[in-house]
């Protein structure tokens, strides 16, 4: 079939990371430095978007080179809806924007058949001064409505944000809610060929979430192409009808959404979730204790990276006690993707907390119970604590990390609840409502 | 669908590579958003302030006030004749315009940068915003120009036909050095703090406090490369009467020119990998 509306060629995008600045270890170094600063600036900002041949070949092991997308290839046809899935850095977000234009990829190229929104943000371009009207305007254009679009969609638009009554009020009087509602009525009529959305659907009350969803799918019965990424798998299996899977800037499986969203949950993806180390010498640790393997393992003792919200999670340490003589108590600490930590946890065997373990190989877990995360991406801090608070003889900051996935089938503390449900954990709790029913309330 | 049926537009998109034009075609599929960007600028520009507009006039002729007691009263500087008030009125306004335009474009990428990282549009809408909306302020400031001319009873000549040519290179300097600078500024933010004396030092390089006259023949040939020359020279003889400096005028069109047509290649070789450098 030729009638494609988004078609990518082996696209391919490189970013360079990890611009260390070296440490100056004399004062005479650090004024060489200092002088010679100038020009080792203007190297380092060049080569952000200049890359040799050398590096951009397979054999190139430098470490900082980052290849976002690496030969991504596939085609999406007129009135596909496509939802694009996986763990956080997978490149879902550096494929939206090579498709919106708004970033070149290295090599490969892409071929767009018709008029393209993307909306990776809502609110692109608000300005604060403006007023309300004002800014329905500028962002359907910066969107790509023209002015007569907008005209027409005016009231709808103001309908659907619920703002009337501020129309001409500027926006910076405005509640964060009803800024987020404005933003979001204008991007949900956009009727654009071919729609690109990034996770923008997290914002807003649940209510609203609700119906910018039924708008999302209204567009996709619309018959023009949508292009999604979310985290909510709920929404790309009610919405989309193909799911493609990203990994590590590859598309590892691409077929039928239902499909591809249960074999994202079950596949343990990227290696983020296990770790080893297998020569004794290059472990972290001292003479004291070294650390072999971390583990994020299932009821099955399985290593997983995707987790039910409803299934307990398995932190595994496995480390080697080499002397003997101190007590060592294994730690964990996990935090969300804003960095909050959600808590800390040491060594439930208390003995390991006055008396030194004999040499040896030791396999610590630590079970995280079913319903008490969140959803999102959990990163686990990992250490190895002595009586002496500062001798740590490891530590490693976010070693390992897992993600937490609500499926929506129930069982969950969701329950049918489809809206937010905001908080670091998510803790199923007892809940008794007592129900008397002939109270004067009632009655009175 | 408003504008679906009649044709699709392909768009294919590749690696950065090499020189391209610009692309007017495309900015006239964008020109409601550039109308709105530009209107944007000009709203936003004064908003909560008592004065509003008026600031549009107050700036220059502050400036004015100032320059004529420092170097028309205490300085004495020599005008060829010209009340030195009336002299650096005629200048002062379109150089206000094109230090303030330059300014802004040379900035506009780095503060339109969240924007940059989050919706396409042309780049080139970027720097070109401000230089039209400073076009609000200059023709505001232009009211500074009526009470001077007549308190000076200045009659208007011929000259005045000369003005479209003049206001074309007002404009194209700003615009092709704002697209220069902003492409630069973006990878290196150096640019900011070097403006700052660029634009004060360029005053300078111009006879906006001085008279042309003063220039050597022998250096005169270099002089009358710096456009802004011909828009300050041509704006005196084109308001107030006498010789038209062609010396000076035809240089500055050949300059700015190429500083606007380089600068158009430089931004477009350079804005697809502004996002990366942000």
């Amino acid at each position: 079939m030729t009638d494609y509306a988004v078609k990518l060629n082996n696209v391919s995008k490189v970013y360079r990371i990890g611009l260390e600045n070296t440490r100056d270890d004399s004062v005479a170094k650090g004024i060489v430095n200092f002088v010679r600063s100038p020009l080792t600036n203007y190297r380092k900002y060049r080569s952000l978007y200049r890359f040799s041949d050398q590096e951009l070949s397979g054999e190139y092991t430098g470490e900082d080179i980052l290849w976002a997308l690496k030969d991504v290839s596939f085609t999406v046809k007129t009135g596909e809806v496509v939802g694009i899935i996986g763990v956080n850095g997978a490149g879902k977000s550096t494929l939206l924007k090579v498709i919106s234009r708004i970033t070149p990829p290295t090599s490969g190229n892409i071929s767009i058949r018709g008029r393209v929104s993307s909306l990776l943000e809502v609110g692109t371009g608000f300005h604060p001064e403006l007023t309300g009207r004002e800014n329905v305007f500028l962002n359907g254009t910066i969107l790509g409505m023209r002015k007569t679009e907008v005209d027409t969609k005016f009231d709808e638009i103001v309908d659907f944000a619920g703002v009337e009554k501020f129309l001409d009020t500027p926006v910076k009087r405005y509640s964060s809610g009803m800024r987020v509602r404005l933003a979001f009525a204008v991007a949900a009529h956009l009727e654009p060929e071919i729609l690109i959305v990034d996770e923008v659907l997290a914002v807003g009350d649940a209510e609203f979430q609700k119906k910018c969803l039924n708008k999302m799918e209204d567009v996709g019965k619309e018959g023009r192409t949508v292009l999604f990424v979310s985290h909510n798998m709920a929404a790309i299996t009610r919405l989309c009808q193909r799911g493609i899977l990203l990994s590590a800037g590859s598309v590892i499986d691409d077929g039928e959404a239902h499909g591809i969203v249960n074999s994202y949950l079950t596949s343990g993806l990227g290696t983020s979730a296990a770790r080893d180390w297998p020569v004794l010498q290059d472990a972290p640790g001292d003479e004291s204790v070294r650390l072999r393997g971390l583990r994020i393992v299932d009821e099955d003792n399985e290593v997983a990276e995707g987790f039910d919200i409803r299934k307990p999670v398995g932190l595994q340490m496995e480390y080697d006690v080499l002397s003997g003589t101190e007590p060592m108590m294994p730690y964990y600490r996990l935090a969300n993707d804003e960095g909050t930590v959600i808590f800390s946890t040491i060594d439930q065997d208390f003995r390991s907390h006055v008396e030194p373990r004999a040499p040896g190989r030791y396999v610590s877990t630590a079970w995280i119970p079913g319903n008490l995360l969140t959803e999102g991406t959990i990163y686990v801090t990992v250490a190895m604590r002595t009586k002496v608070r500062s001798y740590k003889p490891f530590i490693l900051g976010d070693a390992i990390a897992f993600n937490v996935i609500d499926t929506m089938e129930g069982g969950s503390a969701r329950g049918e609840w489809a809206g937010a449900l905001n908080g670091a954990v998510r803790p199923k709790l007892d809940w008794i409502t007592e129900y008397t029913p002939d109270s004067k309330v009632a009655t009175g | 669908m408003t504008t679906a049926g009649q044709d699709i537009t392909t768009v294919d998109i590749g690696p950065p590579d090499g020189f391209e034009a610009i692309d007017f075609r495309e900015i006239w599929r964008y020109r409601d958003l550039f109308r709105f960007l530009v209107w944007r600028d000009i709203k936003v520009l004064y908003a909560q302030t008592i004065l509003g507009f008026a600031w549009a006039i107050l700036n220059p002729a502050i400036q004015i006030v100032v320059f004529s007691v420092i170097f028309g009263k205490v300085a004495q500087i020599e005008t060829d004749g010209i009340p030195y008030i009336l002299f650096s009125t005629v200048a002062i306004i379109p150089w206000t315009y094109m230090s303030d335009a330059m300014t802004a474009a040379s900035q506009s990428l780095v503060q339109g940068k969240a924007m940059l990282g989050k919706i396409y549009f042309p780049r080139v809408l970027y720097p070109l915003t401000p230089v039209l909306a400073k076009l609000v302020d200059f023709c505001i400031s232009l009211l500074v120009l009526v009470p001077v001319l007549i308190y000076y009873n200045v009659a208007p000549t011929w000259n005045m036909l000369l003005l479209p040519v003049l206001l074309l290179i007002m404009v194209m300097v700003p615009t092709g050095m704002g697209m220069w600078l902003a492409a630069l500024a973006i990878r290196y933010r150096d640019v900011r703090f070097a403006m700052t004396y660029v634009i004060k030092l360029l005053i300078y390089s111009a006879p906006i406090l001085y008279t042309a006259s003063k220039i050597g023949p022998d250096v005169r040939f270099w002089y009358s490369l710096n456009p802004i020359v011909a828009v300050i020279e041509g704006f005196r003889s084109c308001l107030l009467g006498g010789p038209i400096e062609w010396q000076f005028i035809l240089p500055g069109l050949v300059t700015s020119t190429l500083i606007f047509v380089t600068g158009a290649l430089y931004f477009r070789r350079m804005e697809r990998v502004f996002v990366d450098v942000i």
